[in-house]
């Protein structure tokens, strides 16, 4: 939200009468800190790009503005690389992605108002999805706050439910070690957003203070091992079962604990579910693995966590779209929790044997606690028979048009296991989560708490920059989007055309908010009230215009060919493919519902 | 997930692909045709006994926290509250004699399971030092302003004997007594002003401390919510 230019304003009231002396102060001011973090500073805006930098932020996604100059000033000379986004929300969602994949904390900026409210759908997502994200605002000098000033929200205020903490920055000779704080606490323990709102006056000041290491806030790093005491019971519990399930969730990649979920349950022959974040965490093509629960996943998860009598849930939070309906979830099963969260400990389900710690260290605990693998090979042979008796098929007759499933078919086929897949929301995220044999943790970048139509082609952009950051530039990163979310954030196709990032999106288009109109049919009666989305654009055209490839498809022989241009091709390439608008996500379990009872037709729900 | 490879059912002539050989979504085994466990949980996600089943009562309890004195804390305090559908009663906050530490005193009306939940989530704030409920024999203890009409003083003076009241003003219309004491009580009392006519009400809501050498919430250090305790000089 640039406001500079049309706001003579801004600039006229807010600067301090030392403003001057202040941008045109020395930058060798003291260097006597002894083995300081950072390098010396002259201003706040200094110390807080200076901060970063100690921290290891290597790049920022941000739109700039009125009140978030000083920093922007600052970042000139920094080694920490900026891209801008086109909207704010669009730097959230690109910070969040870029953490996902990178393993460390996204880092996005905008500025005070506008800017700043822009930032909250992409806070509140990394917040659902607990992902590590440091956000900074920029906000009306200090002596101007409370006033109604231009540009001014209460941003901490704002954001206060939807991040880990916040903070508002008061001095500038505090204001790196705040910023520090901020981004060590946002991968702390279980990871999440947290928020620095930076007053002009704070970033315009000078200073000499840099910034110390930066540490986490007492209390808020906790143990990662589980009670050793508590570890034995569980272990107890799991030798004695009978039908043991694990089921992996978004803490176990957080956590970087994949190895260590693999090693459990192959070690004893536990059967694995995932839940939807969890995706990635368990090889799919795995025997044991039986792919994600809950409402859209697979009839072999669903049948497995509704029979377990024991449930080996590690790094989940029981999410509704995860457990139907709470009185049907697991109904026979001893829960073993494990969770970094204590407050996730029984919050929605009960658990009778409870492990507070970290997801890789607590599963090694276990592995090494368990003294003989459960008795369950009679459970793994039932659990086979539910993969023969419910795969995740589709229909293709002649007579209908080209089904969606086999787009994603495809691109999982054309590309190398380690491709990043990143999506908006509805049916074309869960196609796209059904129909892609996922291997790998961190090739999986979705919304999936807060449910954010739009989050794919921004995300995609975060993606890219990290897999780039990380030496592997060849690596695919594929979008698959609706065409209702690609409607609501394409505009930073923008930003992955001016930067050159290679990212193809495959827009499914089904001319409707296709999850609303499923809903619509099996619950209101059919009626398509706002859900009829004929009105879209030629997506190929509106591709070509912002100077990327730009493609159609409306044929099955036309998958393939397509499929293979936009991956070739050295840069952004959309594909428009239109597919059966009637074709309904399942199988199902209806909101609230018993996963045992999950709809394989849509006269079922 | 699937095995299959989309090339396998790949279309060579521009039509649809191949079928796939295996069961279709329409032709696979509906809910009704399988087999349903037996069990339940109840509301708190809790195996039960459908026949036996006993739903949690809530219970009234006391939540003491001490909590950084910074800009905002109690916003977070109370928006937690309210964002998770706590039922609160009355929330107290003060200064302790350590610089920089406040005490929040909370009265809710919870079950079992949603009292640990408040204690759980408060404790996830990073101003909350220390947060538990204070245990069941503390010390509780409110004050109430009561202003009641001035029309037979002598009976008001009576009646705030009776309950170690104070008058704190007394006008030609309106007489303001001052009384403290635990939750009970002060309702009796209210109860007793009731016939003078109250005008207005200020009640602060009750505060507590733990009996003894108990810390007041739990894993609370010595120092952290008044001077250090040792007297050896």
């Amino acid at each position: 939200m640039s406001d500079t230019a049309a706001q003579p304003r801004d600039d006229e009231t807010e600067d301090p009468p030392d403003a001057d002396e202040s941008v045109a102060a020395e930058t060798d001011g003291p260097t006597d800190t002894d083995g300081p973090a950072a390098g010396p500073v002259s201003t706040g805006a200094e110390s807080v790009v200076a901060a970063l930098e100690a921290a290891g932020a290597e790049t920022a996604f941000g739109v700039q503005g009125g009140a978030i100059m000083p920093v922007y000033d600052a970042l000139y000379d920094s080694s920490i690389r900026h891209v801008t986004m086109a909207h704010e929300q669009g730097a959230a969602h690109a910070a969040d992605a870029y953490g996902v994949v990178a393993g460390e904390p996204g880092l996005c900026l905008a500025t005070s108002g506008p800017g700043a409210t822009n930032l909250v759908t992409g806070i509140a997502d990394a917040d659902m999805d607990s992902d590590a994200m440091l956000a900074l605002t920029g906000q009306v000098p200090t002596e101007f706050v409370g006033n109604d000033a231009f540009q001014e929200t209460d941003t901490v205020g704002v954001t206060r439910p939807i991040t880990k903490h916040n903070y508002f920055a008061n001095g500038a000779d505090t204001v790196g070690d705040t910023v520090g704080e901020a981004f060590e606490l946002a991968r702390a323990g279980r990871p999440g957003p947290t928020l620095v709102d930076l007053p002009k006056d704070v970033t315009q000041d000078e200073t000499d203070e840099t910034p110390g290491p930066a540490t986490p806030p007492a209390g808020t790093d906790p143990d990662p091992n589980a009670d050793p005491d508590a570890v034995e019971e569980a272990a107890r519990a799991i030798e004695e079962a009978e039908r043991p399930v694990c089921l992996f969730g978004g803490g176990v990649i957080k956590a970087d604990a994949s190895d260590a979920a693999r090693t459990f349950a192959r070690t004893y022959g536990v059967p694995v579910t995932t839940t939807m974040p969890g995706i990635g965490s368990f090889p799919e093509d795995d025997e044991l693995c039986l792919s994600w629960a809950g409402m859209h996943g697979t009839g072999y998860a669903n049948m497995a966590i509704t029979h377990t009598d024991c449930l080996i849930a590690v790094g989940t939070r029981f999410d509704d779209r995860l457990t139907g309906g709470i009185d049907t979830f697991a109904p026979e099963a001893e829960v073993v929790h494990v969770d970094i969260d204590p407050a996730e400990i029984s919050k929605n389900v009960y658990a009778d044997y409870p492990l507070i710690g970290d997801a890789g260290r607590v599963l090694d605990q276990l592995t090494a606690a368990v003294r003989e693998a459960p008795d369950a090979e009679a459970w793994r042979e039932r659990c086979s028979e539910w993969k023969e008796t419910y795969p995740l098929t589709y229909a293709t007759p002649d007579d209908e048009p080209l089904k969606p499933q086999f787009v994603v078919e495809a691109f999982d086929e054309a590309t190398a296991d380690d491709t990043i897949v990143t999506t908006g929301v509805g049916q074309h995220q869960m196609w796209a989560s059904q129909f892609w044999t996922y291997s790998e943790p961190r090739t999986w970048v979705s919304s999936h708490g807060l449910g954010t139509m739009g989050y794919g082609v921004p995300a995609a952009v975060g993606a890219r920059v990290a897999a780039d950051n990380m030496g592997e530039p060849d690596r695919d990163v594929v979008c698959f989007d609706g065409d209702g979310s690609f409607l609501m954030t394409m505009q930073e196709l923008s930003v992955a055309v001016r930067e050159d990032l290679d990212v193809t999106i495959a827009v499914l288009n089904n001319e409707y908010i296709g999850m609303v109109r499923q809903w619509q049919d099996a619950f209101y009666e059919g009626r398509h009230m706002a859900s009829d989305y004929t009105w879209m654009p030629e997506f190929d055209k509106l591709a070509e215009a912002f100077g990327a490839l730009g493609l159609r498809v409306d044929d099955y022989d036309e998958v393939a060919p397509a499929v293979e241009e936009a991956l070739d091709y050295d840069g952004p390439a959309v594909i428009d493919f239109h597919v059966d608008p009637e074709e309904n996500v399942l199988p199902m379990v209806p909101s609230g519902g018993a996963n045992g009872k999950f709809a394989t037709a849509e006269d079922q729900l | 997930m699937s095995d299959d490879s989309p090339d396998s059912r790949a279309a060579t002539d521009g039509g649809a692909p191949e079928a796939d050989s295996r069961p279709m979504p329409s032709e696979q085994p509906g809910p009704a045709e399988r087999d349903h466990p037996e069990g339940r949980r109840n509301l708190e996600g809790i195996r039960i006994d459908p026949v036996l089943e006993a739903e949690h009562e809530s219970r009234r309890a006391v939540i003491s926290a001490l909590v950084e004195d910074e800009p905002g804390v109690l916003a977070r305090v109370s928006g937690l509250v309210s964002r998770r559908q706590f039922n609160i009663e009355s929330l107290t906050v003060g200064p302790t004699t350590v610089d920089g530490h406040s005490r929040i005193t909370m009265v809710v009306e919870e079950t079992d399971p949603g009292i640990d939940q408040i204690e759980k989530q408060m404790a996830k704030l990073k101003p909350v030092i220390s947060v538990g409920e204070v245990a069941g024999d503390a010390v509780t203890s409110e004050l109430v302003l009561l202003k009641v009409e001035a029309d037979d003083p002598a009976a008001v003076h009576a009646v705030s004997e009776m309950y170690d009241g104070r008058t704190v003003d007394a006008g030609p219309e309106t007489i303001t007594v001052e009384l403290t004491g635990d939750n009970a009580r002060i309702d009796n009392a209210i109860g007793a002003f009731e016939r003078f006519g109250i005008v207005e009400i200020a009640r602060t809501g009750p505060t507590a401390l733990a009996r003894g050498n108990t810390p007041t919430a739990p894993g609370e250090k010595p120092g952290t919510a008044g001077e250090p305790t040792t007297h050896d000089d």
